[in-house]
């Protein structure tokens, strides 16, 4: 089964409160955060913070995620280090504007995966894009290295670079969304959504979650536990989609007993695509298996 | 290792710590606790804040902390971020247990 990663929760990384019970609310992923959240003078307590919650809570199923500083800071490579050290499953790198980007990460990674014994390759990475720049080049980035799980939109940044400021219809960010998608697909990585600021707004963010799950991406990045069944919701199938999905595999089972390379479904023939989706589709409900409990007792 | 300059760390959320540090004049780590919840788990979370000052090297300081219910993990972050700011050390050897 691949990795949903339909919700990833922002945790900022020198709140010890926030971050002990994180994986209680049922994310995919938590992202760990020593950048934006964390204050200049306390990015050190922060690193030695996440570094030690890494090695010693257990956060389940939820996928460990740690947004670190840009190597281009005097903290990059110090976060980099610690947290492959403490084993994170991904680090995500912000503001990534170019594959070499990509590459320096990469580079530093492997440093600390050898010196730490770490089997070299097991770290990966997500690349946030959070501008212009890194918006033209979405695909040599997607397709920088074999570490890479996902990309990932960062709009406060983006608008900022582009002269605007975000709307709810965010029509300023329908360029970008559409190139990082395009270009994930194209690597055969996933893409992650921007956060919705407003953790009032329930119906906008049902809105915004249903364009951009339209529009292919796997997920969203969510700063409010609240946001995280909203946003689950928003990626559960249908009955009839599951039962669909259902049908189809299993016809696409038995035509492999047959020895059969074509699959047909009520006189139709069923493409490869097709059962892919239909795949994907029964992930989903497997995954969301807790709401239909829920909405049924 | 030496304490150049009292420092602290931590903070006095739920959940965190607050950590200050300072050379005494005995020589000794000395640890005074204030914690809601001193009575069951106070000579536990002094020993974990003692043992991670020997750790880091310091053989001897005076330790003010206010707990606030803070995981092991926490309170152990936090003393190293405290003896770092202390001792002007940035080397921190992440290769040790947890």
């Amino acid at each position: 089964m691949t990795r949903l990663r339909r919700s990833m929760l922002f945790v900022p990384g020198n709140n010890p409160g926030m971050m002990s019970d994180a994986h209680i609310y049922g994310s995919d992923a938590l992202m760990f955060d020593l950048e934006d959240s964390v204050t200049l003078r306390e990015k050190d307590a922060a690193r030695l913070l996440v570094h030690h919650a890494l090695k010693t809570i257990h956060y389940g199923e939820c996928e460990r995620v740690v947004r670190v500083n840009p190597l281009s800071t005097p903290f990059g490579k110090a976060d980099i280090e610690a947290m492959v050290a403490a084993g994170v499953e991904v680090i995500r790198l912000p503001k990534t504007e170019t594959a070499q980007d990509i590459w320096d990460t990469e580079t530093e990674i492997e440093r600390a995966e050898r010196k730490y014994d770490i089997p070299v390759g097991q770290t990966c990475m997500i690349a946030a894009i959070e501008g212009a720049l890194g918006v033209v080049n979405a695909y040599q980035i997607a397709s920088a290295s074999p570490r890479l799980v996902a990309i990932a939109l960062g709009a406060e940044d983006y608008c900022a670079n582009l002269k605007t400021s975000r709307s709810l219809e965010g029509s300023e960010l329908q360029y970008a969304r559409g190139a990082i998608v395009v270009a994930a697909r194209a690597a055969g990585i996933d893409c992650i959504d921007t956060v919705f600021s407003d953790v009032n707004n329930e119906e906008q963010l049902i809105k915004e979650t249903r364009m951009i799950k339209q529009l292919g991406f796997d997920g969203k990045s969510v700063i409010n536990p609240r946001q995280i069944k909203p946003v689950h919701r928003v990626f559960m199938p249908t009955r009839e989609e599951i039962m669909k999905a259902q049908r189809i595999l299993a016809a696409s089972r038995e035509a492999e007993t047959r020895g059969s390379g074509v699959v047909a479904l009520d006189g139709k023939m069923i493409d490869r695509p097709v059962v892919l989706r239909a795949e994907r589709t029964l992930e989903l409900a497997y995954a969301n298996r807790a709401v239909f409990e829920e909405e049924e007792a | 290792m030496k304490i150049t300059t009292p420092a602290s760390a931590g903070t006095m959320e739920s959940g965190d710590i607050m950590i200050e540090i300072e050379s005494g004049e005995q020589q000794s780590v000395e640890v005074v606790l204030k914690s809601s919840v001193a009575n069951e788990f106070g000579k536990q979370i002094i020993a974990t804040i003692r043992g991670a000052v020997e750790e880091f090297g310091l053989e001897y300081a005076v330790i003010n902390a206010v707990d606030k219910g803070a995981l092991d993990c926490t309170i152990r972050a936090r003393v190293f971020a405290a003896c770092q700011r202390a001792t002007g050390s940035d080397a921190f050897d992440w290769g040790k247990r947890a």
